[in-house]
């Protein structure tokens, strides 16, 4: 039986994508290594006699050499293993899957609004090109990724929440809330992040399309008597899908992995929170495990990416 | 219903250049009946594309209508709306292209780009009754399996069935006009001859009216019923066919008759020397196991031309890539003066790097855009000869005095401040810098008017005899062979099917692929097409 090449593409890469994986679980290992310090000092405190922070140590298992410890976690987390907390004490797997639900739930409501949003904006403006339109939305987009997250969250908190009331400035939602109180207490995170990640796949949607409108085909649809709509929807997005399909991965990898600061802002107790704080107190296996989640997302992501740029190009589904 | 279907009446179109707007067309009128078709003939530049998008009311980006009237059937198409002239377009006045391979969107298949205007855009017919007359259009063309063809994506049907393809796609609405914009230029002479004839003959069937534009005399002369010369925007005369033909009246006119008179006597190749070039039972692939040239084998001597000729596809360029060691052969030899070439380029010496150059087709693409004339020359002098200082500028200068164009004007200009035809001179100048024995000149015509490519094979005619060049020669148009070479290859799919001096390959009797190959080079009788056709519908 001979593969699709399309499935023999997708193995390999999940394949290299285990070997990235490895590679980062050791890359951050050492990281964390060269930093000052190891956690039995970090709880113990300045105070703690020598004698303490060994018998810590040795509890823990870090007196271990570096390259003994690693390997134990590899051979627990290949066994589906991934371990304790060194600070609380807690299963990993039990301590990551609330917060890493939370930050999916986030990550998913904002592209769930910014996605269609940045291609819809993105393709008026196309279609508008160099008109007031076309320049409020570029000038608008813009001027939101150029301030810095932590501003836009603490703008929108001032408005929203202190002055007029309308929405709640801490987005925790406790644990049994119904999805209506879940939307409605993270919609100022999810606004941040929205006006965050609109404006690069907006730009990239009109740039793509724009790029094609010189093409011939372009021209022979236009003398075929095509309106401007549906040149731009039907002759140039289908040529267009692949940069924009790489842009939108790319963002959505950042909605789930890039945001420990808008977390932090609005006290939402997400994946990237957890890691600061654990790399803070050197708890090397949650950091590992957190690290291991952000990475899988990113190729997965690229690997769909990569997937759906071949699915909509006919000349790379339909040999000749 | 009035006879007239199109009038154009003293038409001006400008283009902007920088913040300038140049006139492009200079006041043009055109008048067509129903039914009738005009040829609009004229080198680069002459307006023609833009004339004929004119007539439908279209201009493209950067140009714009100053002045003058559009009428289509009684309707003014400048003054209409444009919501008004989409209806038109593709319904009334249809439109096609000469690159059908970029012309087609490759994201759709050919039924549905064919069917969009009928089906989608105009909403004259249903979807499934449109997609029925696509197939019988299909096979009206002649298309091979019409009734599949369509289901096919573009880059799956090969270039002369796109050509058909958008012919059919132009007719789909059953329209009043077309406009044929150089539609077989892209084409090899063999699939050209098939496309013509079978525009030709739907055209008649659907009474449609057509202006057919080419800079192609011969081609002109089988399609059209009356002729139009444009030179630089403004006409020059207009006439039925056969009268131009016999009988032109303007000094251009006569003048775009008369390019095809060089030719170059043929010098028969010298007994018992040593070749300059000699390929060998040369076989090479791109892909292991499938030879895309096999055995291929032919001698090339010092002040001799050797033109390579063929369809595209036939393995021309890839011998020459194969000489100059881009391509490894997996057998064979190349020898150089009787020493064999190694096969890879990265381990042949300078010298024999030297003796070896190339000339491309497509100067625009051929030259570094921000680099000097002085440097892009200068450069292999500079490598290959050691040349510094004030030798090298001599070398240079020298070498713009050879290919004729005048060291204190172009020195220091960059290409882009530089015509077609000179650009290409500048491709000359930078092969023969290195003073190699043996060029190969790749299609170094096919991209020029043909005043401009006259001037060139001229230059190379001339640098040939004093310099005792040889020169491999790839073309696929044979009126240049005819002109410059002294000995012919004819290839096909990889393999040399005939060579022969010249006059031997141009007399009877040939191989058949070879009098395919002469029989379809398009000659100035109108009646050219029919007569090739019939006879090869009887043989």
């Amino acid at each position: 039986m001979t593969l699709h090449p399309l499935a023999f593409m997708i193995l390999k890469r999940l394949a290299l994508g285990l070997v990235t994986l490895l590679a980062i679980s050791l890359f951050i290992f050492l990281a964390i290594e060269l930093l000052p310090g190891d956690i039995a000092e970090e709880v113990l405190g300045q105070s703690a006699t020598p004698e303490t922070v060994a018998a810590f140590r040795r509890e823990l298992g870090l007196d271990q050499p570096a390259i003994t410890r690693y390997l134990a976690w590899l051979t627990d987390v290949l066994h589906g293993d991934f371990g304790t907390s060194l600070a609380s004490g807690r299963e990993i797997s039990e301590l990551l899957a609330g917060r890493f639900a939370n930050t999916l739930f986030l990550a998913l409501y904002a592209a769930a609004i910014s996605v269609p949003l940045a291609i819809g904006l993105g393709l008026l403006a196309a279609l508008y090109r160099g008109s007031w339109f076309d320049r409020t939305v570029n000038i608008a987009t813009l001027s939101s990724i150029s301030f810095p997250e932590y501003f836009v969250a603490y703008i929108l908190l001032l408005f929203f929440s202190v002055k007029w009331g309308l929405f709640p400035s801490i987005a925790d939602f406790g644990s049994d809330a119904s999805l209506g109180t879940m939307l409605y207490r993270t919609f100022l995170p999810a606004l941040t992040l929205v006006l965050v990640v609109t404006a690069h796949m907006m730009r990239m949607t009109r740039a793509a399309i724009i790029n094609l409108l010189a093409q011939p085909y372009i021209e022979m649809a236009r003398l075929k008597g095509a309106s401007p709509a549906r040149v731009i929807l039907r002759h140039a997005l289908p040529n267009a899908l692949a940069p924009i399909i790489n842009v939108v991965a790319l963002n959505l990898a950042y909605l789930v992995t890039g945001v420990v600061i808008v977390e932090v802002v609005f006290v939402y107790p997400g994946l990237g929170q957890l890691m600061v704080d654990s790399v803070a107190k050197r708890d090397i296996p949650v950091v590992q495990a957190c690290c291991l989640i952000f990475a899988g997302i990113y190729i997965l992501l690229n690997l769909s990416a990569d997937v759906l740029a071949i699915a909509t190009n006919p000349r790379l589904m339909h040999r000749k | 219903m009035s006879d007239t279907l199109l009038t154009i009446r003293d038409l001006k179109i400008e283009g902007r250049q920088g913040d300038r707007w140049q006139p492009i067309i200079k006041g043009v009128n055109l008048e067509l009946k129903r039914g009738e078709v005009l040829g609009l003939i004229g080198e680069s530049g002459a307006g023609k594309s833009t004339l004929g998008l004119a007539a439908m009311g279209y201009t493209r980006d950067g140009t714009r209508i100053s002045g003058g009237s559009v009428l289509f059937d009684g309707l003014d198409l400048l003054s209409l709306s444009e919501r008004r002239r989409r209806r038109l377009r593709g319904k009334r006045i249809a439109y096609v292209a000469q690159s059908a391979a970029a012309n087609f969107n490759p994201a759709h298949r050919l039924i549905d780009q064919t069917v969009e205007a009928p089906a989608a855009i105009h909403r004259m017919m249903g979807r499934s009754a449109a997609e029925q007359e696509a197939i019988e259009l299909y096979a009206a063309l002649r298309l091979p399996n019409p009734d599949e063809i369509g289901f096919r994506y573009p880059h799956q049907v090969s270039g002369g069935q796109l050509q058909r393809a958008m012919t059919a796609m132009a007719m789909a609405c059953k329209p009043d006009l077309i406009i044929f914009d150089e539609p077989t230029t892209a084409l090899d002479v063999t699939t050209q001859i098939e496309v013509l004839s079978a525009i030709r003959t739907a055209v008649q069937e659907i009474g449609t009216a057509a202006i057919y534009i080419t800079h192609d005399l011969a081609v002109v002369a089988q399609m059209a019923d009356r002729i139009k010369i444009l030179l630089r925007g403004d006409e020059v005369e207009e006439q039925e066919t056969r009268a131009m033909l016999a009988a032109p009246k303007e000094e251009y006119s006569r003048s775009l008759w008369a390019v095809r008179s060089f030719t170059s006597e043929e010098r028969p190749a010298p007994e018992a020397a040593t070749p300059v070039l000699r390929v060998r039972d040369v076989t090479a692939e791109y892909v292991p196991g499938t030879p895309v040239l096999q055995d291929v084998s032919f001698d090339i001597h010092a002040g001799r031309t050797v033109a390579v000729v063929g369809e595209s596809g036939s393995g021309k360029s890839t011998t020459a890539r194969v000489i100059t060691g881009l391509l490894p052969q997996v057998r064979g030899t190349v020898e150089l003066d009787g020493q064999a070439l190694p096969p890879r380029l990265p381990d042949r010496s300078k010298d024999q790097l030297r003796q070896v150059q190339m000339i491309y087709q497509s100067a625009d693409t051929a030259l570094n855009p921000k680099q000097t004339i002085r440097e892009i020359i200068g450069r292999p002098a500079r490598f290959y000869l050691g040349l510094t200082g004030r030798a090298l500028e001599a070398k240079v200068r020298e070498l713009l005095e050879a290919i004729e164009l005048d060291p204190d004007t172009f020195i220091d200009r960059l290409p882009g401040a530089l015509s077609g035809g000179q650009k290409q001179r500048i491709g000359i100048a930078r092969a023969l810098a290195a003073e190699p024995k043996f060029i190969i000149c790749d299609e170094v015509t096919s991209a020029l008017d043909q005043l401009v490519a006259e001037g060139i094979l001229r230059l190379l005619k001339r640098l040939q005899d004093e310099r005792d060049l040889a020169y491999m020669f790839i073309t696929h148009d044979l009126a240049t062979v005819k002109a410059i070479a002294d000995h012919v290859v004819v290839m096909q799919q990889g393999r040399v099917v005939e060579q022969a001096p010249k006059s031997e390959m141009f007399t009877p009797p040939h191989h058949p692929y070879t009098e395919l190959l002469l029989s379809s080079v398009p000659e100035m009788d109108p009646d050219w097409l029919d007569r090739t056709i019939r006879a090869r519908r009887k043989g």
